[in-house]
């Protein structure tokens, strides 16, 4: 009676697979897993971060390899130049003028998404398109959009004898419009998240809450600012952070279109770090300019960790 | 206050048809469950009553003047639905204020009433708290505050117990007859729970795949069912049904004896049967047999007060004797109910 089942069991328990062993400690296994995402962290993150920071409290150009410390020197120049300030005012305004828009918008069509009509998909899909085109690409798309021969807009706008024909507009060679264009652009471009986001937040609200208030005597607006959107804040709130990291940060927008210009009008905190640092060689000033960004991004950063750490399920 | 009356209400939704020309009356001041399994109707109805579904065809009646035309806020009616749908944001004063608010009512006016709402439900120690830091049952009662607060003319309560669990079920059902006594708002109840409708109802509507099986006195619903439906929906366990020279003859569980040999009194009727399994619950004893009928075999089960001696074990051949006035009998083909004959 016991001959087979011995032999069974050392079928089961077999002792030449060492490898499992060590695989099957949490203490090896952990660190493992975690591995490719710390050195990548590490390497391409980490590392420019750090950089960075030394090269602010430096006088690094691209023309020499060594450099020496300069305290705050850099900063002190970097905070007085007027172009630095314009940047900083525009990245600000632009990525706020932009995230009230996409905020109205989006909740606009999180609302067409929600709703059952024939040929949801296609308005499904129209709204993400945006999204899965790569920045660079479709501002350059924009870029000809916007061009002052060849806009499709002016020869609309020609058409429909709002602009007489002949005069075309310089949709990025006049400061307002310029302005316009890009914050256009960035609304246009993170969008479609904004709008997935917010879709999801809508389909997460129990219908039969619109229905009690219904059943209430709310109508319409009152259901909508007493009801859904006091239950869509949070979530809203997570669309407006991922937009701000988003534009806070974008230097392609503006590097396609306008080049920072006319002058220096649409000059931002990327982009104005991009031409001093890379272009104008002065890698020290460039880096003291992108650091002006750490302190929103840290803050952001800190609000959505505790966002999601503290998201309330009813 | 106020009459509601359905008439010939129908819906469907695609190709299925989930109401299928149902006409009932609330009247006023009076407690109607609708009673059906899932999937008959029962919710679809109450949501047309409420305007948060359009009937296909047919009409809607409250105080006599048809409402089919208004949208849920201007029907002047409080639904309490299953999940309580107590607004997640909102402290348990705003949202019983809410309907208040909705009417505009100034804010002191506003206060009085959801104090005076709370006090009769008893939850004024509550109205600071937001809905997640309550109870199953301070829920309920707080939904139930938020219907009654502006006085409608009807209550609609969409299974509102089946939250709770068994325990709190029962004294919460108590609790909601006693408040619809003291309020005296014609009440519509939808519910597939067969002792809450018996509790409950002044009367009892049965709907069936979309169609209105019985409507009575829950005292009717189960001693006089129209149909077999009725008859095996209704009761725990249902009612026995066994076919006999081409009739069905129905009686009840509890309206039964098993005996070793029956001395064949009048106004009996005696089944020759076969025991199978006598199981002990306790206050009854349930005895399964099987009785021979024009099928076959029946498998049957007689409900005995355990106070009742029997002198019958499992597997013994015994008499099942049930008094002729208890026997209730059908159609074969359509189930309808047929004069006792």
């Amino acid at each position: 009676m016991t001959e087979p089942l011995a032999t069974r069991r050392t079928v089961i328990f077999d002792e030449s697979v060492h490898v499992h062993h060590l695989l099957d400690r949490e203490r090896v296994l952990g660190p493992v897993l975690l591995a490719p995402l710390l050195i990548y962290l590490a390497a391409l993150v980490g590392v420019p971060l750090v950089t960075v920071f030394i090269y602010a409290f430096s006088d690094a150009t691209t023309g020499s390899e060594g450099f020496s410390f300069v305290g705050l020197e850099t900063f002190q120049r970097t905070v007085a130049d007027p172009v630095f300030q314009q940047a900083i005012r525009n990245t600000i305004a632009f990525t706020l003028i932009a995230q009230v828009i996409v905020i109205v918008l989006a909740t606009i069509l999180g609302y067409v998404m929600t709703a059952n009509f024939k040929g949801k998909w296609i308005v499904r899909f129209l709204v993400l398109l945006p999204w899965t085109t790569p920045v660079a690409l479709s501002s350059l798309a924009w870029l000809w959009m916007l061009d002052s021969l060849f806009s499709p807009f002016n020869w609309i706008l020609g058409e429909l004898h709002v602009v007489p024909v002949g005069t075309p507009v310089a949709w990025l060679g006049e400061t307002g419009l310029a302005v316009g264009s890009v914050i256009a652009l960035q609304a246009w471009r993170t969008l479609p998240l904004a709008a997935v986001i917010l879709m999801a937040g809508l389909t997460s609200i129990p219908p039969e809450l619109n229905e009690q208030a219904e059943v209430d005597g709310a109508g319409f607006w009152r259901r909508l600012f007493d009801i859904t959107f006091p239950l869509l804040a949070p979530i809203m709130m997570v669309a407006i952070l991922f937009g701000i990291v988003a534009t806070f940060t974008d230097m392609a927008v503006v590097f396609i279109l306008t080049r920072g210009g006319p002058g220096d009008a649409t000059q931002v905190l990327a982009s104005w770090s991009f031409y001093t640092g890379i272009q104008g060689g002065s890698l020290a000033q460039g880096a003291a300019i992108g650091i002006f960004m750490f302190p929103v991004l840290l803050g952001v950063c800190i609000l959505m960790l505790r966002r999601a750490s503290s998201v309330e399920v009813t | 206050m106020a009459e509601v009356e359905v008439r010939e209400i129908r819906k469907t939704f695609g190709v299925t048809s989930a109401l299928d020309g149902v006409s009932l009356v609330c009247k006023d001041g009076e407690y109607l469950v609708l009673l059906g399994p899932s999937g008959c109707g029962k919710t679809t109805l109450l949501r047309i009553i409420a305007g948060l579904e359009e009937p296909t065809g047919g009409d809607i009646l409250i105080g006599g003047k048809s409402v089919k035309a208004l949208p849920p806020r201007a029907r002047k009616i409080a639904m309490v639905f299953q999940s309580y749908a107590l607004y997640p944001h909102k402290k348990v004063g705003q949202n019983i204020s809410f309907p208040l608010e909705a009417l505009g009512m100034p804010r002191e006016e506003r206060d009085e009433r959801v104090r005076w709402a709370a006090g009769l439900l008893e939850i004024g120690h509550l109205l600071d708290r937001k809905p997640r830091q309550l109870s199953g049952g301070e829920r309920q009662r707080v939904a139930l505050a938020r219907a009654l607060v502006r006085e409608p003319r009807v209550f609609l309560l969409d299974e509102p117990l089946s939250n709770l669990d068994a325990k709190l079920r029962a004294s919460a059902r108590l609790e909601l007859k006693q408040f619809q006594q003291r309020v005296g708002v014609s009440t519509i109840y939808v519910t597939h729970d067969q002792v809450e409708a018996m509790g409950l109802g002044d009367r009892i509507a049965v709907l069936n795949r979309g169609r209105l099986q019985q409507v009575g006195t829950p005292d009717s619903i189960y001693n006089e069912p129209a149909n077999t439906f009725v008859a095996t929906f209704v009761g725990s366990p249902p009612m026995n049904l066994l076919q006999r020279d081409g009739k069905l003859v129905g009686f009840r569980p509890e309206n039964v004896k098993v005996v070793k040999k029956s001395t064949g009194r009048d106004g009996s009727t005696v089944f020759a049967c076969h025991l199978l399994r006598i199981e002990n619950l306790g206050s009854d004893r349930y005895v399964y047999v099987s009785v021979k009928d024009d099928r076959g075999e029946a498998k049957l089960i007689a409900k005995l007060a355990m106070s009742e001696q029997i002198d019958v074990s499992a597997n013994d051949d015994a008499d099942l004797v049930v008094e002729r006035r208890y026997l209730r009998f059908f159609d074969r083909e359509t189930g309808d109910r047929r004069t006792d004959a």
